[in-house]
């Protein structure tokens, strides 16, 4: 199982990486941490005829805290996200996903804004991006334009870039302090994609929820965010009853495929209890944090 | 078409240049180009660790990195751990407590576990085994290479610097 061949371009800035994109049309393919990309083209599933390699792009490896946001460059590995503190004040909820995130060694490689960018229905970042409504930036040729994390998964494997468009950064807006975060996941192995995982922040005022997000992972053909649910817990003191409830209104509508992990209804009933054990943790964080 | 690139990295300490396709995998390079054969093709794929290499001091899958990308880079392969003829004190406690069978998972479990040790000198087993999660092993069902570990990190601490034993070749 080896690669097909291809031409490789290692471009040293943003504006040439979008120059061989854009020259390479379909052809073109961005290589970031290749953990996704390689494999598959080792399984000859992939066959791009030139690849980018955006990891030389120097300016493009930064994880920076800046206007109430932490940015992070499409260079940037995820395991140096983990263990970056700007990232761990701000985006706790992304630190403590990344650690679901298959294991160390694939980490060291892989990058955050890949992950978006491969749009696993099953991966972990795409749901903190769509519970944190982060926001991607797509460069092209011509300029960039920004893209809401809501707008950019359109399917499995699927986003809204188009040919010749490389992302270069995600940038995750930061949740006021004492709010609670809590990442979640069911998988059959320690650092396998998640059957179900789920993404909370909660903020409380006082005793009730004035502001909640949640979105799950490995239940639908994108990752979801569960409006409805926010909806119910909002002005709520979270007990357990009314957590359920919300766990109930989030999952109660999905119909997550089958496969060799389980049967839908399975994936169901994990997704439901996940999101009633990420609701509970937040909270507590979150009473924790308000104290 | 063949698309080739001049690298320039060091292995184990020494420097090394060549030319390789674009598509020659890390492992290829390093078990055809160099004759490096400690790292071990399993999957192919990124899941079962036997290719375990440390590039810049971290644990990377040589089999989805591409031997371009490895460019200005400082590789260690197990053939690096040994010094001097002499086994690493990992190695040596593999050796003490039957870590290995068939040994294919080794040269991985090796470089995992001397990473985990560079960067927690004295961990515990739940450590130990969450480290090594990342590489697969079908024969020893993991217990003896987290005690082997484990012993490694005493050994280590006590200041062991490969002086057990002999080198299998020189010892029979
Ligand atoms: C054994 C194993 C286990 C894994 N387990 C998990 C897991 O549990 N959860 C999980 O989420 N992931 C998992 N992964 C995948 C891993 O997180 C990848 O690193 C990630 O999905 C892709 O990031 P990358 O930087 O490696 O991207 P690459 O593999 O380089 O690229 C992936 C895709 O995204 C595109 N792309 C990448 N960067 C950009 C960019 N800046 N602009 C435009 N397009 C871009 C590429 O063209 C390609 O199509 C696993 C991988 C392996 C090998
Ligand atoms: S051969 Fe590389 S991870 Fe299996
Ligand atoms: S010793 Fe045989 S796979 Fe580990």
């Amino acid at each position: 199982m080896k690669p097909p061949p291809f031409v490789y371009h290692a471009p040293g800035t943003v504006a040439e990486a979008a120059t061989l994109l854009h020259e390479a049309g379909e052809e073109g393919r961005v290589l970031a941490g290749g953990q996704s990309l390689i494999p598959l083209m080792n399984f000859r599933l992939a066959r791009p005829g030139h690849l980018v390699d955006i990891t030389s792009v120097r300016e493009l490896d930064y994880i920076r805290a800046e206007d109430g946001r932490l940015r992070i460059g499409a260079a940037a590995r995820q395991a140096a996200v983990e263990r970056d503190p700007a990232a761990a004040e701000r985006a706790p909820l992304l630190v403590e996903a990344l650690g679901f995130v298959g294991h160390e060694p694939i980490r060291h490689r892989g990058t955050v804004v890949g992950s978006l960018a491969h749009a696993d229905p099953a991966a972990e970042i795409p749901a903190v991006a769509l519970a944190m409504e982060a926001e991607l930036t797509a460069v092209h040729a011509q300029g960039e334009r920004r893209i809401a994390a809501s707008e950019f998964f359109t399917g499995p494997f699927s986003t809204g870039l188009e040919t010749g468009e490389l992302l270069t950064e995600v940038s995750f807006p930061v949740w006021p302090p004492g709010t609670g975060h809590a990442f979640v996941e069911f998988a059959r192995r320690h650092g396998d994609f998640a059957v179900a995982g789920a993404a909370v922040l909660l903020h409380l005022d006082g005793e009730v929820v004035d502001r909640v997000a949640i979105a799950l992972c490995g239940v639908a053909g994108t990752p979801v965010r569960a409006t409805e649910a926010e909806r119910r817990l909002l002005g709520e003191r979270p007990t357990p009853a009314v957590m359920a409830e919300a766990a109930e209104v989030a999952t109660s509508r999905l119909s997550p495929a089958s496969d060799v992990h389980g049967s839908s209804d399975y994936r169901r009933q994990v997704a439901r209890a996940y999101v009633r054990r990420a609701l509970a943790l937040a909270a507590e964080r979150a009473r924790g944090g308000t104290r | 078409m063949t698309d080739r690139h001049r690298i320039a990295l060091t292995v184990n300490g020494r420097p090394c240049e060549a030319e390789v396709e674009s598509r020659r995998l890390l492992v290829d390079f390093l078990r055809e180009d160099l004759g490096l054969k400690g790292a071990h093709i399993g999957c192919e794929h990124g899941v079962c660790g036997t290719c375990t290499v440390l590039m810049n001091g971290e644990s990377i899958r040589s089999c989805i990195t591409l031997a371009v990308q490895a460019n200005g880079s400082s590789i260690l392969t197990v053939e690096g751990l040994a010094g001097d003829g002499r086994l690493h004190p990992l190695q040596e406690a593999f050796w003490d407590h039957q870590a290995l069978q068939c040994g294919y998972c080794t040269p991985g479990m090796l470089l995992r576990a001397h990473e985990l040790l560079q960067e927690n000198p004295r961990p515990t087993a739940a450590q130990v085994r969450a480290a090594i999660a990342s590489n697969l092993c079908r024969c020893t069902g993991y217990q003896f290479i987290v005690e082997a570990v484990l012993d490694a990190a005493r050994r280590l601490e006590a200041g062991a610097t490969g002086q057990g034993h002999e080198p299998a070749a020189s010892r029979t």
